[in-house]
C-alpha cells in the first residue's frame, strides 16, 4: 500500500444496499475509493469488506467514526499500520505471439502467476500478490501488450492469532432476531430474495 | 371570527380509549400492524397527507381511535409539525405519513432539517407495491435512495413479517444515542397483506448499534481534575443539553465550579439568562463578552455541541489561547471533527455533566468572574431605540415579558432567528426551537403548531419574517382546522432581511432579489384562513397589540411593520475570526 493509502477492514450485515451506503458515505465526506472488495463470510449473515481510501490518517479516522454510523456497520478495523497479509487478484490478457512467449513464460514464473486461458496470438494471466507486486507484475507484462485488466480490489487480513471477529457481543440476538435470520435463511435458500 | 369546526382529541385524552385492542396472533393487515406499532410505541399524533401509495394506511387509522391524526397542507409542512412535536416533547419521536413520489420528496427538505438538528422522527412513506419497485411505475421514487445521506437510517419493508421488528427497531434508533429521522418505505401491496400480529417484546437489540451512553469514568476524573486546576474555565454548551435534558447538571457544575456557560443558537434556552454566571450566544452572531470569554479562557468545556463553522467562525481563531479543551458528546464523530479537544468524553451530556459536577471541587473564581462582568459592561447587547421606526427588539422585548420562560418560542430562519435568540431574557430553561443546522426558511410555522400539539400546556409563540412565513403559511388552514393555540409574530420588513444585510456588507452593496414589498396583508390573510389577525407600525401600539394576541385563544397573527435597515449585531464580518465580532453603534441619547 502506498503511504498515502488508508486500508479499512469491515464487518457489515449482509444486506442489500449495504455496500451503497458505504460507499456514499465516503464519497460524501469528500473522500475517494481507490479500491474496494466485498464478499461473505463465514458466517453467511455478514460481509466483510476491504476498503482503502486515498486519505492521511486523521480523515480515516473520521471516516471510520462516520463509517460506524450506519447501523450495518459492525465492526471496522484501520489495519494501514498493522502486519497484514494483503492480496489482489488481476487477470490480464496479453497479445502474445510466438515470439514473446517464452519471455512471457518466465515473467509468470517468477510472480507464480498462472496461465488461465492461451489463444493464437493472446493469453489471459491470472495472478495474485499484495498490490506492489501486481503493479510491478502489470508493468513488466506492459510491454507485450495489454489487451485487458480487470481486477479485484485488495482484501486483506491482519498476522497472528488476533483478527476482525464478532465478539459475543455483536452474536447475542434476541430470539425474534434469530427467528427472522432463520426465516431469511429459509427465504434465501427458497431463492426468494433476489439481487443482493 | 371562525374558529375550528373540528374537536381535536388531545394526547392524554384517550389512552387506549374506544381503540380496538389487537391482539397476539391475530391476523390483520400490514397497514393494521404498523398502526398498532405506533400505537404500541406510545404514539398519539401522526402529521400527515394521503395518496395512493398509503392509502391502506389512511383505511385503518381512523379505527385507531387514540391516534390523532393532523392533516398538513404540504408534506413539508407535516413533517416540521413532526419536527417541532419531537423537540417541544423531548425523548418523543414525531411521526410522518406521506404518499409515495411526490408526498415523499415534499418531505425531503423536513427530514434533513430534522435530522442536522439531531430530531428524532419516524418518517412512514407509501410506495408503489413490491412488484413495481424499480419499474418507474407512476408516483415511484427511489425514497431510500433520495434520503440515504439525510437519515439516520431508512429501511424499504419487504414482507410483511417484519413490519413490526422494523417499526420497534425504528423507534429505537430515532430516539437513542444521537437521536435522527428513520425513514421506513412502505409498500402499497403489503399494507393490504394479512399477516398474524406478533409484538417483538423485550428490549431491541442490534448488534452493530451500540451507542454509548455512559461517560468513561477515568475521562470524567481527568475532566473534574482540569476543571479543579482551571483558573478561567468557560463552558459551552448546545442542543445536547437540551435533549438529554441535562439543564439541570450544567447549572450544577456551573455554580460548584464557578464555571460561566455560553451556549450555541441550538442550545439556547439551556442556562438561564441573567445568572452571575451566564453567558450568551457565542460566535458568528454571538454577544461580544461570550466570544471575549471563549478568547480569554484558560479551560473550554464544550458539550453536547458540534462546534460548527458558525461557533468557530475562522477554525483558527476559536480559542487559539486555550490549552485544554474538554468536548463531550455522544456523537464520537463529532469529537475533534472540526475543534480538536485534549480530553474527549463520549456520552450522554445530562450523565457525564452530573458525575463531572460530583467530583469537582467547590470554588469560587472572583478575579474571573470580575473579568466576566466586565467584558459585559464592555460588549453588553444593545440595541437603538427611539428611532422613531420600529425596532424588531421594541416587539421582541415586549412579547418575552408575555411568555414566561416555560413558553416554547419556535424561529424561523433570518435576522428574526438571532434577534429572537439574543433577547429572550428566559429565566428557567426555555425551549427556543429553529432551524440551526440546516437553516430551513418555513420551518417556524408548521413546527410551531407540531410544538404546541405536543406541548398543549405551554404556549406557544412563534416568531418569522415575511419570506419564511410565506414558504409555508398555508398550515393556516391546519392551525384553524385543528384549533391550534400558536401566536405568531411577523417581523416585517419587506425584504430578505438577512440578505439584504449581508449583501449590504458583504457583497459590494448591491441590493439584489431581496425586494418583498409585495407581500399578502397579512391581517387579510389570517381572515382569509379563519382566524384573527391584526398590525402596527408603532412602538406604543405593540403592548396593546401583543395583549390581545396573548388574551386570544387559538392561533393568530400579529403582523409588524420593523425598520427595513435594521441589522444584526454583534456579527463577525465573513471570512474574519471570533476577535473581530462589529458591534451596534448606539449613539449617546438613544
Ligand atoms: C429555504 C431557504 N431558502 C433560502 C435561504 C437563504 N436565506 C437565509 S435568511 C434569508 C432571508 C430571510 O428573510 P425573512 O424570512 O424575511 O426574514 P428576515 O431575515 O427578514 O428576518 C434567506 C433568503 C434559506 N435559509 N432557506
Amino acid at each position: 500500500m502506498s503511504t498515502r493509502h488508508r486500508l479499512l477492514s469491515m464487518l457489515v450485515e449482509n444486506h442489500p444496499g449495504v455496500l451503497n451506503k458505504v460507499s456514499s458515505m465516503i464519497r460524501r465526506r469528500g473522500m475517494n475509493i481507490t479500491s474496494l472488495s466485498v464478499g461473505e463470510t463465514d458466517d453467511e449473515s455478514v460481509s466483510r469488506m476491504t476498503v482503502a481510501i486515498d486519505v492521511g490518517r486523521a480523515q480515516a479516522d473520521q471516516a471510520v467514526k462516520q463509517l460506524y454510523k450506519l447501523i450495518e456497520v459492525i465492526k471496522i478495523s484501520d489495519i494501514t499500520e498493522d502486519p497484514i497479509i494483503d492480496r489482489e487478484l488481476v487477470l490480464c490478457k496479453v497479445t502474445a505471439g510466438r515470439g514473446d512467449r517464452s519471455e512471457l513464460l518466465q515473467i509468470i514464473d517468477i510472480f507464480k502467476a498462472k496461465i488461465a486461458d492461451v489463444a493464437t496470438d493472446s493469453m489471459v494471466i491470472e495472478m495474485s500478490g499484495a498490490e506492489d507486486q501486481v503493479e510491478t507484475f502489470l508493468e513488466l507484462v506492459r510491454p507485450f501488450g495489454i489487451k485487458e485488466v480487470a481486477r479485484s480490489g485488495t482484501v486483506a487480513m491482519t498476522r497472528g492469532r488476533e483478527g476482525l471477529r464478532l465478539s459475543a457481543k455483536h452474536q447475542a440476538r434476541t430470539p425474534a432476531q434469530q427467528d427472522l435470520a432463520a426465516a431469511e435463511r429459509q427465504r434465501r435458500s427458497a431463492g426468494v430474495l433476489v439481487g443482493d | 371570527m371562525t374558529t375550528s369546526t373540528t374537536t381535536p382529541t388531545t394526547a392524554t385524552d384517550s389512552p387506549n380509549g374506544s381503540a380496538p385492542v389487537i391482539a397476539d396472533g391475530q391476523v390483520i393487515t400490514g397497514a393494521e400492524i404498523l398502526l398498532e406499532c405506533l400505537r404500541r410505541e406510545g404514539v398519539d399524533t401522526i402529521f400527515g397527507y394521503p395518496g395512493g401509495a398509503n392509502l391502506w394506511l389512511y383505511r385503518y387509522l381512523p379505527d385507531f381511535t387514540d391516534i390523532r391524526h393532523i392533516l398538513a397542507r404540504h408534506e413539508q409542512g407535516a413533517t416540521h409539525m413532526a419536527d417541532g412535536y419531537a423537540r417541544a416533547n423531548r425523548g418523543k419521536a414525531g411521526v410522518v405519513f406521506a404518499t409515495s413520489g411526490p408526498g415523499a420528496l415534499n418531505c425531503i427538505t423536513g427530514i434533513a432539517t430534522a435530522q442536522y438538528d439531531s430530531v428524532p422522527l419516524v418518517v412512514v412513506t407509501g410506495q408503489v407495491p413490491t412488484v413495481a419497485v424499480g419499474t418507474d411505475a407512476f408516483q415511484e421514487s427511489d425514497v431510500i435512495g433520495v434520503t440515504m445521506p439525510i437519515v439516520k437510517h431508512s429501511y424499504l419493508l419487504q414482507s410483511v413479517d417484519e413490519i413490526a421488528r422494523v417499526v420497534r427497531e425504528a423507534f429505537h434508533i430515532a430516539t437513542s444515542g444521537r437521536p435522527g429521522v428513520v425513514v421506513i418505505d412502505f409498500p402499497k401491496d403489503l399494507q393490504n397483506a394479512r399477516h398474524p400480529f406478533h409484538w417483538p417484546a423485550g428490549p431491541v437489540s442490534l448488534r452493530s448499534y451500540n451507542p454509548t451512553t455512559r461517560g468513561n469514568p477515568l475521562q470524567i476524573k481527568r475532566a473534574a481534575k482540569l476543571i479543579d486546576e482551571a483558573k478561567r474555565p468557560a463552558m459551552l454548551a448546545g442542543r445536547g443539553v437540551l435533549i438529554s435534558r441535562g439543564e439541570e447538571e450544567l447549572l450544577e457544575l456551573s455554580r460548584k465550579a464557578s464555571i460561566p456557560v455560553g451556549w450555541t443558537l441550538l442550545g439556547t434556552g439551556c442556562y438561564p439568562v441573567g445568572e452571575e454566571l451566564s453567558l450568551h450566544m457565542v460566535g458568528f452572531m454571538g454577544a461580544g463578552y461570550t466570544n471575549k470569554a471563549v478568547l480569554g479562557c484558560d479551560l473550554l468545556i464544550m458539550v453536547g455541541m458540534r462546534a460548527d463553522d458558525r461557533v468557530t467562525t475562522k477554525l483558527d481563531s476559536f480559542a487559539p489561547q486555550v490549552e485544554n479543551i474538554i468536548h463531550i458528546d455522544i456523537d464520537p464523530a463529532e469529537i475533534g471533527k472540526n475543534v480538536r479537544p485534549t480530553l474527549p468524553i463520549v456520552g450522554d451530556a445530562k450523565q457525564v455533566l452530573g458525575e463531572i459536577a460530583k467530583l469537582v471541587a467547590p470554588k469560587r473564581l472572583d478575579s474571573w468572574i470580575t473579568q466576566i462582568e466586565r467584558w459585559k459592561e464592555e460588549h453588553p447587547l444593545r440595541y437603538r431605540r427611539n428611532t422613531g421606526v420600529l425596532q424588531p427588539q421594541d416587539v421582541l422585548l415586549e412579547m418575552y415579558r408575555r411568555c414566561d420562560s416555560d413558553a416554547i418560542v419556535v424561529a424561523d430562519v433570518g435576522q428574526n432567528q438571532i434577534w429572537g435568540a439574543l433577547w429572550w431574557d428566559f429565566k428557567g430553561s426555555g425551549l427556543y426551537l429553529n432551524s440551526g443546522g440546516s437553516g430551513t426558511m418555513g420551518f417556524a410555522f408548521p413546527a410551531s403548531l407540531g410544538a404546541r400539539v405536543g406541548r398543549p400546556d405551554k404556549p406557544v409563540w412563534c416568531i418569522a419574517g415575511e419570506g419564511g412565513f410565506v414558504m409555508t403559511m398555508q398550515e393556516l388552514a391546519t392551525a384553524v382546522q385543528e384549533n391550534i393555540d400558536v401566536k405568531v409574530v411577523i417581523l416585517n420588513n419587506y425584504c430578505l432581511g438577512m440578505v439584504r444585510q449581508f449583501q449590504d456588507d458583504y457583497y459590494e452593496g448591491v441590493r439584489s432579489a431581496v425586494d418583498l414589498r409585495v407581500g399578502p396583508d397579512f391581517v387579510k390573510l389570517a381572515d382569509a384562513f379563519g382566524m384573527p389577525g391584526w398590525r402596527t407600525d408603532k412602538v406604543e401600539e405593540v403592548p396593546q397589540l401583543l395583549d390581545r394576541m396573548q388574551r386570544h385563544s387559538g392561533p393568530c397573527i400579529g403582523e409588524f411593520i420593523i425598520d427595513p435597515e435594521a441589522n444584526v449585531r454583534p456579527i463577525v464580518p465573513l471570512g474574519k475570526g471570533l476577535p473581530d465580532f462589529v458591534e451596534e453603534i448606539v449613539e449617546a441619547g438613544f
